[in-house]
């Protein structure tokens, strides 16, 4: 499964990330890691951006990205 | 950049700030040095090191606010510039500026710092904010784990400030040479391994940065990789060479990713250690925030209310900048009539009486009477928008439609920056890191009103569009006329930032992660207080460096005669027929071109070419003023024509220079120039031409 089909207000701990070394490690740094557990707030007007509670703090991924991080 | 050792005298010590975005390092760096360098609530506000100076008692301390970053070890900008400065410039000290309210994301950086840096002060900062939501850091705790002192404050509240003064000077006794760094973490074994092997065969010169060099030769980041060699003297080193594949090989046989363990590592230990440090006394302490981004940044609320929100903030501005503006009006009204009565009564010749009366004291008034209101009045009000953490939700709100043009979110954030100065606009655009769409903000960033133009436009729609429609009042009305202007500017954005996306600038959107950083209860009087008091005398100094001069040119322009006809007139002659195909006249464009230098002097280089020389007009109100406009022909049409082409016409000279100096490029810095001012005329000509037809 991939963070995508996540729906609002529930959680999920990430299993992999399957994006591109540059874009892994900027997540990586912002806290999405491998084993984190990540809660999706809501979305964005036209849905470009998913917000998501990342170790006390929001973090927003454009769509394209959390299509590839498997949960 | 060389390896530089320490040079300062004995009592002078370099302190460097670093931490995440976001985490009020700027307003750290502000109360030591007592500077007033703006702050905000949103990432990448601080994108160049700033440096400043301060003194306690005995020392003096050179400080640098570093770029807020999320680690050290990416390619991005930011995170270079502050990692080659805490790697290779060596500072004496190091602050980490951490958010108590998040500790376990902000470790991550302040374990990094550690790994390369020996003497470092933990600086939790915001803790009244954190006691707000129930979260409390345990001090002695964080102390133990980190192995570092830990100084808890509020720089806000300016809480413990000089308990931090304090430490910064005990800390600056201390010999960095002999201090080892303390190894914290521990990473997987096969890698400690592996490190050893590595740490063994470094030279010397690399001292106490061994772990950390042996670290980062492992994880093999070509960029971080290039600089330690280089800094080291590590680039002939072939042993070192052959042991670092050795290790890397044999890591990647047993399938261990060492940039993942590193990143695992760190991880592990933020999270162990707020964990241990940690007590959070509220069952739902970011209930708050999470309620307030249920409404603001919601997919269907989200934008209508930053609608309400922008055209409240103008409202107010046009209601309060009124009274204030009449007032400075009839006053400098009163000191011209003074000045002309002294020139008078010392027979001073008409000629520089005209000069320095109604060219330079009346511009200056005019500058000083429309500008200073409307932004001593809009400045704070946005600032404590910003500090409220709104701008970021702003981008998220925008991000789709930024991202159907092909450009990043954070254009947004650039575009807002552009409302105060569209040069600290374009600056600002370095927060981009894709070339490509940093120079589309670039190019589209003049299509914000900047700070001098705007008031023209707040005067402009006063005079023209005040009387208000239907029951909705006349200020009101005003705001919402500006609120359509700034709108039409933001689809313009949209618009062109499409076309370069399809065109020059070919290109699909790229990598964009955004945090929404937590809400902060804004800093109403000290906002108030130092933007009011800012913005006056910067406006004051803006006055008598630019409308001075300025008024004197075009008094002179005006008033000296070439036959029969002033060389304004010869000027505006020419022009005159281009202007009247946008709506407006020769006059109008003339002053647009002569406001090159800045926008603000536009409108008082209009009324200069509308008054008749040696006529003494006095102008006590906007009233006034404008039926010198409308005697001059002046329509709805020509207002509304005035207004786009003053959204869209080429970028002040500052601008101008800073594009050329961000893009290093001429052929940008002229299609800067030139996409806005074809923008400008088509929908001048447009304007007019569906007016003419309708009236």
């Amino acid at each position: 499964m991939t963070l995508d089909i996540l729906k609002t207000n529930s959680s999920a701990t990430i299993k992999k990330l399957n994006l591109p070394s540059d874009r892994k490690r900027r997540l990586q740094d912002m806290g999405v890691t491998e084993g984190t557990t990540v809660k999706h707030i809501q979305s964005n007007f036209l849905k470009s951006l998913y917000a998501y509670d990342v170790r006390g703090t929001v973090i927003a991924l454009r769509y394209e990205d959390i299509c590839n991080i498997e949960i | 950049m060389g390896n530089k050792t320490l040079n300062l005298s004995k009592d002078k010590v370099s302190v460097a700030l670093a931490g995440n975005p976001n985490v009020g390092k700027s307003t750290v760096f502000n109360y030591l040095t007592g500077l007033n360098q703006h702050t905000g609530n949103w990432p990448g506000k601080t994108v160049v090191n700033k440096t400043g100076k301060f003194s306690y008692k005995d020392k003096t301390f050179d400080i640098v606010d570093l770029p807020g970053t999320y680690s050290l070890l990416s390619d991005s900008e930011e995170e270079k510039s502050a990692r080659d400065y805490i790697c290779f410039e060596k500072p004496d000290i190091v602050v980490i500026v951490l958010d108590s309210t998040c500790i376990e994301r902000n470790l991550n950086l302040a374990l990094q710092i550690s790994e390369i840096h020996s003497n470092i002060i933990i600086c939790l900062n915001l803790i009244d904010e954190a006691e707000k939501k129930g979260i409390f850091v345990s001090k002695e705790k964080l102390e133990k784990e980190l192995l570092k002192p830990v100084i808890q404050i509020s720089a806000a509240k300016k809480i413990n400030m000089d308990l931090l003064k304090e430490e910064i000077y005990l800390r600056s006794f201390e010999d960095k040479k002999n201090n080892e760094i303390s190894k914290i973490i521990h990473y997987k074994d096969e890698i400690e391994n592996s490190l050893k092997n590595i740490t063994d065969i470094l030279p010397d010169n690399v001292s106490s940065y061994k772990r950390w060099v042996a670290l980062r030769l492992l994880e093999g980041n070509s960029e971080i990789c290039k600089t330690i060699t280089d800094n080291f003297y590590l680039t002939e080193n072939t042993d070192l060479k052959n042991v670092v594949e050795i290790e890397k090989n044999l890591l990647k046989e047993k399938n261990i990713n060492v940039s993942d363990e590193i990143i695992l590592g760190n991880y592990n230990k933020a999270k162990n250690i707020s964990e241990k440090c940690v007590t959070f006394k509220k069952e739902n302490h970011l209930k708050r925030d999470r309620t307030i981004d249920k409404f603001l940044t919601n997919k269907i609320t989200g934008i209508p209310i930053m609608f309400i929100v922008f055209m409240f903030i103008l409202w107010i501005t046009v209601k309060g900048a009124n009274y204030p503006s009449e007032l400075l009006f009839s006053f400098f009204g009163k000191v011209e009539n003074i000045l002309y009565n002294i020139c008078i009564e010392y027979n001073v010749p008409v000629f520089i009486t005209g000069m320095l009366v109604f060219g330079m004291f009346r511009v200056l008034s005019w500058v000083v009477s429309v500008m200073l209101p409307p932004m001593a009045i809009f400045f704070p009000l946005f600032t404590i928008l910003e500090d409220f953490g709104y701008l970021p939700r702003v981008a998220f709100n925008l991000d789709g439609c930024f991202k159907k043009c092909c450009t990043c979110g954070k254009q947004c954030l650039t575009m807002c920056m552009g409302l105060g100065c569209n040069a600290a606009g374009v600056i600002g655009a370095r927060i981009i890191n894709s070339p490509r769409e940093r120079l589309i903000a670039i190019l589209t960033n003049n299509f914000m009103p900047c700070n001098g133009r705007f008031p023209s436009l707040i005067a402009v729609s006063t005079m023209f569009f005040s009387s208000g429609i239907f029951l909705i009042n006349g200020s009101l009305f005003t705001a919402f006329i500006l609120m359509s202007v700034i709108t039409f500017g933001v689809l313009v954005t949209f618009l062109i930032s499409y076309i370069l996306s399809k065109t020059f600038l070919k290109g699909v959107p790229s990598f964009f992660v955004l945090e929404l950083p937590p809400y902060r209860t804004p800093q109403f009087t000290r906002v108030i207080v130092t933007s009011i008091f800012d913005r006056t005398l910067f406006v004051f100094l803006l006055a008598i460096m630019i409308a001075a001069p300025a008024g004197l040119i075009i008094w002179l322009l005006s008033n000296v005669y070439i036959y029969d006809k002033s060389i304004l007139i010869y000027i505006s002659n020419f022009l005159d027929p281009l202007g009247k195909f946008m709506g407006l006249d020769g006059i109008i464009l003339t002053a647009f071109i002569l406001g090159f230098p800045a926008n603000e002097i536009v409108i008082p280089l209009i009324i200069m070419g509308y008054l008749k020389t040696g006529s003494i007009a006095e102008f006590s109100s906007l009233i006034e003023l404008k039926n010198l406009l409308v005697e001059n022909n002046w329509t709805i049409t020509t207002a509304l024509c005035f207004i786009c082409f003053s959204l869209m016409h080429w970028p002040c000279s500052t601008t101008l220079l800073t594009i050329k100096k961000e893009c290093g490029s001429i052929k940008y810095t002229l299609m800067a120039f030139f996409i806005p001012t074809i923008c400008g005329i088509t929908v001048c000509a447009i304007i007019n031409f569906v007016s003419n037809i309708l009236f």
